[in-house]
C-alpha cells in the first residue's frame, strides 16, 4: 500500500468524524496561534525597541545635571541644577583628555513660537553645535546643517525638521526661506530627514539652532553658559563604558567633585536599551512557554481522540486485518491521520495568528512581526506533535488481534 | 485425488484466562480438497468459530499442523499470516463489515489495496466483482443505501475479488430474511459451480444442506463427516 493510499484512507477517516476531527484540530490550531502571536508581539517590540536606538543614535552617552549638594549639605534631585557648561563640552571633546569619545554635543532646549508669513507654529528649540548632527544619527534631507563659523558669528540660521517646515511653509523643500523665532529673523539653511518618535519626544518637530546664538540672542538669562544635557557619542560600541569612565573623571576634575558629591549624571543609552531588551526577551520567552503549553495540551487532546478513535473503531481494524492489512499499515494509518489533524490545526492556526498580527496592532498599538521561520516552525511542530501523539493509539491498533478486533460490538 | 487445500492435522486450540483453560479444539483432524462446497455445523459453543478463525489464518493452534495450499500456516509470522488470508482467503461474515463511510466499490476494492495493487486494476477488478454478484448498478452507493440482502452480496464481491483459494463464510445468512438468505446461498452455489472452494459455518440444518459435504463439530471435536446431496435453495 503506497503512502498515497494510506493518506487517503487516513482522510476518509477524518472527513467521516467531521466534527470531532474540527474539535481535535481546535486544540493545535489556539496552541499555534498562539505561538506565533506572542513571538510575534516579543519580536515586534524588541524591533521597536532597536528602532529607537537607531532614531537615538547609537554609542550614545548622556550627560545630565544631576543631584546637587547646596552650602547647607542638602542634596537636590536629579536636574535641580543647570551645572553643565559650554566649556565641559568642550573639554569633554578633546582627544588628549578623552580618547574614547568621538563627538560630543552640547544641548540646550525650550519651546518656542515659530512664525512663517502667516504660519505660527510652537515647537521644540534647540541650541546645539555642529556635532549633534553625527551625535543624534541624523541627515539631512535638503541644504546644510550648521557649522563651525555659524556658532562662532551668532548666526541667526535655523535647520527645521521635516513636520515642522510642513506645518511654517506647507513642504519642506524650504532651504532659503525666512523664519522669526522670538521675533528675531532666522534663515532656514536645511531641512532635516524623517527620524519618527522616541519615547518622550517628536523628533520630525525640532528647530536646530547654533548653541551660540540660542544662548545669547534666544534663551538669554542664566542660561547663557550652562547647557541643558551633554550627548556623547563613543567612537563604538565596545569602547562605551571606557568613553563614561573619561567622561566622568573629566567632569569630576571640572566640577571639583567626587564620586560623593557628583552633580551630574551620566546614562548610556546603551544599557537602558539592553535593560528594555531584556525584559522584553524574558516576557517574551514566558509568553512562549505559555503558548507551548497550550500547544501540548492540544498534542494529549489529538491523543485522546485518537485513542477513541482505535477504541471506536476496533471492528474496522479486525475488518481490515482480515482482508490482509499488516501491522505496519493499520499504525502507518492512524499516525497519517494525527499529523493530518497536527497539519490542519498548524495550517489554520498559523492563518489565525497571522490574521491576528495583522489586526492586533491596530487595537493595542503595538507593532507584532511575523516571522517565517517561526510560522514554518509552528507548522513543522505542529505535524510532529500530530506524530508524537498519534504513536501510542496507532500502536495500540496495530497490535489488536484480528478475531478480538472482529469480536467487538 | 489431488493435494487437499486444508490439512488441519491434531489441531488443538486452548485458551488462558489465569488459572483457567478451556480447550476450545481437541485435536480436528479434517482435510478438504480444492472444489469441495463443505458446511461446518455445531451448536454455539462447539468449537466451530474458533476453527473458523484457525482455517481463516485469523489465529494460530496451539499445537498440530495446519497446512493451507501447501503453506505451514503454524509457523508464521503476524506480517506473513496478513498475507496469507490477503491472497488465499476470502471472508464473508455474519455481520457483513462493510465499511460504512465507504462506497460498495471501494469496500471490494480493499483487499486488492493491500495486495498493492494499481489504482486503475483495483477499480477494474472490483466493478466486476461486482457484476459477479448482480450489483454491477449499485457500485457508488455506500452501505447504509443498500438492503441487508445487498450488503452481503457486495461483502461476496469483496471476498472473491483477489480471487482466493479459499471462501470462507461465517453465519453469513444469519442477519438476513428467507429471501435475502435464498440470495446468498444461491450466490456461493454459483461459485462453487464455478470451482471454488466454499467452507460455510452454520447451526442452521438448511444452510448447511446447500454444501456438498457436511461436517459436524461438537465440544471442540468432529462428531460426523458425511457427503450430502448439495439441495439447492427452495
Amino acid at each position: 500500500m503506497t503512502w498515497l493510499e494510506t493518506l487517503r484512507t487516513g482522510w476518509d477517516a477524518i472527513r467521516t468524524h467531521r466534527m470531532r476531527s474540527a474539535l481535535t484540530t481546535l486544540g493545535i490550531l489556539i496552541g499555534i496561534a498562539a505561538v506565533i502571536l506572542t513571538v510575534g508581539l516579543g519580536e515586534g517590540a524588541q524591533g521597536q525597541v532597536s528602532a529607537q536606538i537607531n532614531a537615538l543614535g547609537s554609542n550614545l552617552l548622556i550627560v545630565s545635571p544631576g543631584s546637587s549638594t547646596s552650602g547647607a549639605g542638602v542634596r537636590g534631585g536629579f536636574g535641580s541644577a543647570s551645572t553643565l557648561t559650554v566649556g565641559d563640552a568642550t573639554a569633554l571633546g578633546s582627544k588628549v583628555a578623552a580618547p574614547d569619545i568621538a563627538a560630543v554635543a552640547p544641548i540646550t532646549q525650550r519651546s518656542e513660537a515659530l512664525t512663517a508669513a502667516a504660519n505660527n507654529w510652537t515647537t521644540t528649540v534647540v541650541g546645539t553645535t555642529p556635532n549633534w548632527l553625527s551625535v543624534r544619527a541624523r541627515a539631512l534631507a535638503s541644504g546644510r546643517f550648521l557649522t563651525e563659523a555659524d556658532e562662532a558669528q551668532d548666526a541667526a540660521v535655523v535647520v527645521l525638521a521635516p513636520t515642522t517646515a510642513t506645518e511654517l511653509f506647507g513642504s519642506t523643500d524650504v532651504a532659503g526661506q525666512s523664519v522669526t523665532i522670538n521675533n528675531i529673523p532666522f534663515q532656514v539653511i536645511g531641512v532635516l530627514t524623517s527620524a519618527g518618535s522616541d519615547s518622550t519626544s517628536n523628533l520630525d518637530d525640532q528647530a536646530i539652532v547654533p548653541q551660540a546664538t540660542a544662548s545669547t540672542r534666544l534663551f538669554g538669562g542664566s542660561t547663557r553658559t550652562s547647557v541643558q544635557s551633554i550627548y556623547i557619542e563613543a567612537t563604538s560600541g565596545s569602547t562605551l563604558s571606557a568613553a563614561d569612565q573619561e567622561a566622568t573623571s573629566e567632569l569630576d576634575n571640572l566640577h571639583g567633585v567626587s564620586a560623593l558629591n557628583q552633580d551630574f549624571t551620566i546614562t548610556a543609552q546603551q544599557s537602558l536599551v539592553n535593560t528594555v531588551t531584556s525584559v522584553d526577551r524574558t516576557l517574551t520567552v514566558l509568553l512562549a512557554g505559555i503558548a507551548a503549553l497550550s500547544l501540548l495540551v492540544g498534542g494529549i487532546g489529538v491523543m485522546n481522540i485518537m485513542l477513541v478513535s482505535v477504541a471506536e473503531r476496533t471492528r474496522e481494524i479486525g475488518l481490515r486485518k482480515a482482508l490482509g492489512a499488516r501491522p505496519a499499515t493499520i499504525r502507518n494509518q492512524f499516525l497519517v491521520e494525527a499529523s493530518v489533524l497536527g497539519l490542519a490545526g498548524g495550517l489554520f492556526g498559523a492563518v489565525l495568528g497571522i490574521a491576528g498580527a495583522i489586526v492586533v496592532p491596530h487595537l493595542i498599538g503595538n507593532p507584532i512581526s511575523i516571522s517565517p521561520t517561526a510560522t514554518a516552525g509552528a507548522i513543522a511542530v505542529s505535524i510532529a506533535i500530530g506524530l508524537v501523539f498519534g504513536v501510542y493509539p496507532a500502536t495500540r491498533a496495530a497490535r489488536l488481534a484480528p478475531i478480538d478486533a472482529l469480536r467487538s460490538e | 485425488m489431488s493435494a487437499p487445500l486444508i490439512d488441519l492435522v491434531g489441531v488443538r486450540k486452548t485458551y488462558r484466562n489465569g488459572s483457567l483453560s478451556v480447550d476450545a479444539l481437541r485435536g480436528i483432524t479434517l482435510q478438504i480438497r480444492p472444489g469441495e462446497y463443505t458446511a461446518i455445523m455445531g451448536p454455539s459453543g462447539s468449537g466451530k468459530s474458533t476453527l473458523m478463525h484457525i482455517v481463516g489464518c485469523l489465529d494460530v493452534a496451539t499445537s498440530g499442523s495446519y497446512h493451507l495450499a501447501g503453506e505451514n500456516v503454524g509457523e508464521m509470522s503476524e506480517v506473513e499470516l496478513a498475507q496469507v488470508r490477503n491472497r488465499r482467503v476470502g471472508f464473508v461474515f455474519q455481520q457483513f463489515n462493510l465499511l460504512p463511510s465507504q462506497s460498495a466499490w471501494r469496500n471490494v476494492e480493499l483487499p486488492l489495496l493491500y495486495a498493492g495493487v494499481g489504482r486503475d486494476e483495483r477499480r477494474r477488478r472490483a466493478l466486476a466483482a461486482l457484476d459477479r454478484v448482480g450489483l454491477g448498478d449499485r457500485a457508488e452507493h455506500r452501505p447504509g443505501e443498500l438492503s441487508g440482502g445487498q450488503q452481503q452480496r457486495v461483502a461476496v464481491a469483496r471476498a472473491v475479488v483477489t480471487e482466493p483459494a479459499l471462501i470462507l463464510a461465517d453465519e453469513p445468512t444469519g442477519n438476513l430474511d428467507s429471501t435475502a438468505t435464498a440470495d446468498v446461498l444461491a450466490l456461493l452455489r454459483d461459485l462453487h459451480d464455478g470451482g471454488s472452494t466454499i467452507v460455510l459455518i452454520t447451526h442452521e440444518a438448511e444452510v448447511g444442506a446447500q454444501a456438498t459435504r457436511r461436517v459436524v463439530v461438537r465440544d471442540g471435536g468432529i462428531v460426523a463427516d458425511e457427503a450430502t446431496a448439495g439441495v439447492r435453495a427452495p
